[in-house]
């Protein structure tokens, strides 16, 4: 197997006597499109802090190409190749849509002007076009998701971390999002995406991880992972696993 | 240079001051702790304050202690006042506009004061002025006594009033949940007001237990808004108990300071303190982790 | 022409009517205010540089200002070294202060209000210290000899000075225009905006926010210097007290943080205001400070963004209607 882009080994975070993240170890694979799923509270976003340099690591290694970045300042590690996204939209809110793009191209840029029209190109990629002299503040909730998208896209990463992407989006914005995000992993930059939204997890992803109460409960493909009796119980609670199928197999005639 | 009979009276003064100190710190901590904003025109009240107790004096005769449920109660319609119009108004959803805002009354207030009053310094003759009380090697001026009774008396009062009144319990709750505290029918705008009234009342009684010993003119305002903020910070912001701790903490280094180092150099000691806990300790000493 | 050059262009102008002044004019009355509107403007544009386009708000400005005033002084008093001379060493010791103050600060993230005091906790301890040291004067303060020539920056007439404060002016408008228009300027406005977002594509904070304050501070000090030779006397009160901060400030949000010309037209509107407020109601003590202090509070509440700010959100009203539209 390839040597993996980002590697976890025993990663454990605790805030005074809560485990928030426990002993997890993952490798992604380069251009993967894979996620990260768990039920709310099981310590997703803070994996990703914890992955990108926003959290130091009680204990446990992150490495990433081969590097051991643990504990790394985020700045550093973007300009090694990892950018991630937020779960609450951060834009900057008193500039428009091309000048916040431009700010994550401006990682390999340095000529203004240059980053300015890279900025117009990444926001043609993910669809804003339209919207680049507006300022961000003015943009709706699936407008700022895909600014957020966009800036970190403009970094050329090599490993891109996007926390619910999709969240607070309507179907049609889901369907529309989802294409954008594969044509990213398309031309070849690795992605790992939290997420709840389970169509856009069935359809993108290869390779799934399930988090529960800062646990690494089960990997696998989608399919697989659904299956698992571990990963509906997280969600829907103990025992559940088997009352579904007694109700299915007593459903049928 | 450690002479029991030159520290202890220092000491003491300190502890004297600091009560007022504590009393002053204490309005700061509840106009923090409720409405999260840092009043930096708590100073320049104070220096209203004091100016409103020495005309309440030399106008009208009205001896300073006499003159405390005036103080209070004007103090209080002012900072309700600034508060519900003012304050209120400036937010626009940013701590640093409310900050401005009250860096603009402060300078209004000095500078109106200016204006008025002039810049000559005034002070009070009372016929206990000069009297001292001996308490073992110290000779301690009544006055200082008496404000440092007085300022627990009215913090213990204002204790009472945080913890077993209905206002109290409301204010408690929009300090804690604003949103919870709204749905339960509480007024956040009045408490709000409410508590910077009583933040500006509590000057309002300093001002009265402070000017028999001390002094007033316009820049006066100045020297207490940071040894305010430095006991604010140094208790922990929010913390009435770190505010009381920490007015005393600060009249004692304060007084220790000036006696090793000189009057001007001792308040270096004050704002090194301040500097310092900021950077490494920005709780404080009661306060909640931010 | 794009809007970079056209900026430029407006600066360029700006630069040769205000010097052509002194050249229309003699009247002492109208070269004295354009001087002083134009330090006002240095010092704004300073805070500026700092407040409105890094986002942290210093309450304690004359820290940098009475740091370069003195060097300013004391290198002719007690180096005799020349005033050119010392004005490049002042400008560097106020930039060392504001690489000082910064790296403990931002070191420690403070921020806001925490930020903002202890900048004014700073000031203060250096004014104490300056009103109890020998070689600053003390209390007494410095007065720097009258010895009237170009070579010695004392100008026989208003039009010299003014001169001097122009170019400082103009360099401080080519900085904030190198700030609206360069990497570093788009860095800066995203650690303001949100600094976790910066960080995430690849800002460090820390770097960011000293070189401003360093930038900030060196402006502060080089309008220290300017009024160690117009004034020819400082001491602790005007070096570092709060008229300085509060004038540099206030100007800046009045006029309009974070813009090119803010700075410009807050130190103009505040200056006339001082102005007709002195033909109106003679010299009365404090009654400046009232007004910028009214100004302010009424600027927060309804004005936020400032004066040029409105113009700011009038044109950015205009592109997005005017440009394509969702």
């Amino acid at each position: 197997m390839t040597e993996p882009l980002l590697k976890l080994e025993g990663i454990s975070r605790a805030f005074g006597g809560l485990k928030a993240v426990q002993n997890v170890s993952l490798a992604v694979a380069p251009h993967s499109l894979t996620a990260l799923i768990g039920p709310n509270g099981a310590g997703k976003t803070t994996l990703f802090a914890l992955m990108s340099g926003f959290l130091k690591p009680d204990s446990g290694t992150v490495r990433f190409a081969g590097q051991d970045i643990t504990g790394r300042e985020p700045h550093r590690n973007a300009v090694l190749g990892m950018t991630r996204t937020f779960q609450i939209v951060k834009p900057f809110a008193a500039q428009t849509v091309r000048e916040n793009i431009a700010v994550g191209a401006h990682l390999h840029v340095r000529d203004r002007a240059e980053a300015l029209r890279s900025a117009d190109e990444v926001a043609q990629r993910v669809g804003l076009a339209p919207q680049l002299d507006k300022p961000a503040s003015d943009l709706t909730v699936a407008g700022r998701k895909r600014l957020e998208l966009a800036r970190a896209l403009a970094t050329r990463p090599r490993l891109l971390l996007l926390d619910e992407v999709l969240a607070g989006l309507n179907p049609q914005e889901i369907a529309e999002m989802m294409p954008v995000v594969r044509g990213i992993a398309d031309s070849g930059v690795t992605v790992l995406m939290i997420e709840h939204v389970m169509q856009a997890v069935m359809n993108l992803a290869e390779h799934v991880w399930v988090l529960a109460q800062g646990q690494l409960i089960a990997e696998g493909s989608p399919a697989q992972v659904t299956a698992d009796d571990r990963v509906v119980e997280a969600y829907l609670g103990h025992g559940t696993a088997a009352r579904l199928r007694k109700a299915a197999a007593g459903a049928t005639p | 240079m450690f002479d029991f009979s030159i520290l202890f009276p220092s000491v003491l003064n300190g502890l004297t001051t600091g009560a007022v100190y504590a009393l002053i710190a204490v309005g700061l901590t509840l106009i923090y702790g409720v409405l999260h904003i840092i009043n930096f025109a708590h100073g320049a009240s104070l220096m209203l304050a004091l100016y409103a107790v020495y005309f309440l004096k030399e106008r009208w005769g009205i001896d300073p202690y006499m003159a405390l449920p005036i103080a209070i109660l004007g103090m209080f319609a002012l900072g309700y006042a600034l508060q519900r119009v003012v304050i209120n108004r400036a937010g626009h959803g940013k701590d640093e506009n409310i900050l401005l805002a009250t860096l603009g009354i402060a300078i209004v207030m000095e500078n109106l004061a200016l204006l008025f009053f002039k810049s000559d310094t005034r002070s009070i003759d009372t016929a206990y002025s000069l009297s001292t009380v001996a308490i073992g090697p110290a000779m301690i001026a009544v006055p200082k006594l008496v404000a440092f009774a007085g300022a627990l008396v009215v913090s213990a009062i204002l204790f009472w009033i945080m913890g077993r009144t209905d206002l109290g319990r409301a204010i408690r709750a929009v300090a804690k949940e604003k949103e919870g505290a709204k749905l339960m029918g509480i007024d956040v705008d009045h408490v709000y007001a409410m508590s910077f009234g009583i933040g500006l009342a509590c000057l309002g009684a300093a001002a009265c237990f402070l000017l028999p010993a001390y002094y007033v003119n316009p820049q006066v305002g100045n020297g207490f808004v940071l040894v305010a903020f430095t006991i604010v910070v140094l208790g922990g912001m929010g913390s009435f108990v770190g505010a009381l701790v920490g007015g005393f903490l600060v009249g004692v280094v304060e007084s220790l300071g000036g006696l090793y180092l000189g009057e001007s150099l001792g308040q270096i000691g004050i704002f090194a303190i301040f500097i310092g806990v900021v950077l490494f300790r920005p709780q404080g000493m009661f306060g909640a982790k931010a | 022409m794009n809007s970079g050059a056209k900026q430029l262009a407006s600066i360029a102008l700006f630069a040769v009517v205000v010097a052509c002044v002194p050249l229309v004019t003699t009247s002492g009355v109208v070269l004295n205010f354009v001087m002083m509107a134009l330090y006002a403007t240095l010092i704004a544009q300073a805070w500026n540089i700092l407040g409105g386009f890094g986002g942290q708000f210093s309450f304690g400005h004359a820290l940098f200002f009475g740091t370069g005033a003195y060097i300013q002084a004391i290198a002719q008093l007690q180096g005799g070294i020349n005033a050119w001379i010392a004005l490049p060493m002042a400008v560097a010791g106020a930039a060392l202060v504001g690489l000082f103050v910064g790296a403990l600060t931002f070191r420690y993230g403070l921020k806001g209000s925490y930020f903002a005091l202890v900048t004014l906790a700073f000031a203060e301890v250096f004014r104490i210290v300056a009103t109890s040291v020998p070689f600053t004067g003390g209390g007494v303060g410095l007065m720097v000899p009258l010895r009237e020539s170009v070579g010695n920056m004392q100008f026989a007439s208003r039009g010299g000075y003014l001169w001097l404060v122009l170019s400082m002016v103009v360099v401080a408008l080519l900085v904030t225009w190198w700030l609206r228009n360069g990497r570093f300027g788009a860095y800066l406005q995203a650690v303001r905006d949100n600094e976790d977002a910066a960080r995430a594509v690849g800002v460090d904070p820390f770097r960011v926010k000293l070189a401003a304050i360093g930038i900030s501070a060196a402006f502060m000090g080089a309008a220290g210097a300017f009024y160690v030779q117009v004034f020819q006397y400082i001491d602790a009160g005007i070096a570092y007290g709060s008229v300085v901060s509060v004038e540099a400030l206030v100007a800046a949000i009045v006029g309009g943080m974070g813009t090119l010309w803010g700075p410009v037209l807050g130190a103009a509107v505040l200056h006339l205001l001082a102005d007709l407020t002195r033909n109106l109601f003679g010299e009365l003590p404090g009654i400046n400070m009232v007004i910028y202090g009214t100004v302010l509070v009424l600027i927060v509440i309804f004005l936020p963004r400032g004066v040029a700010g409105v113009g700011l959100s009038v044109r950015q009203l205009w592109n997005a209607r005017g440009g394509k539209h969702d």
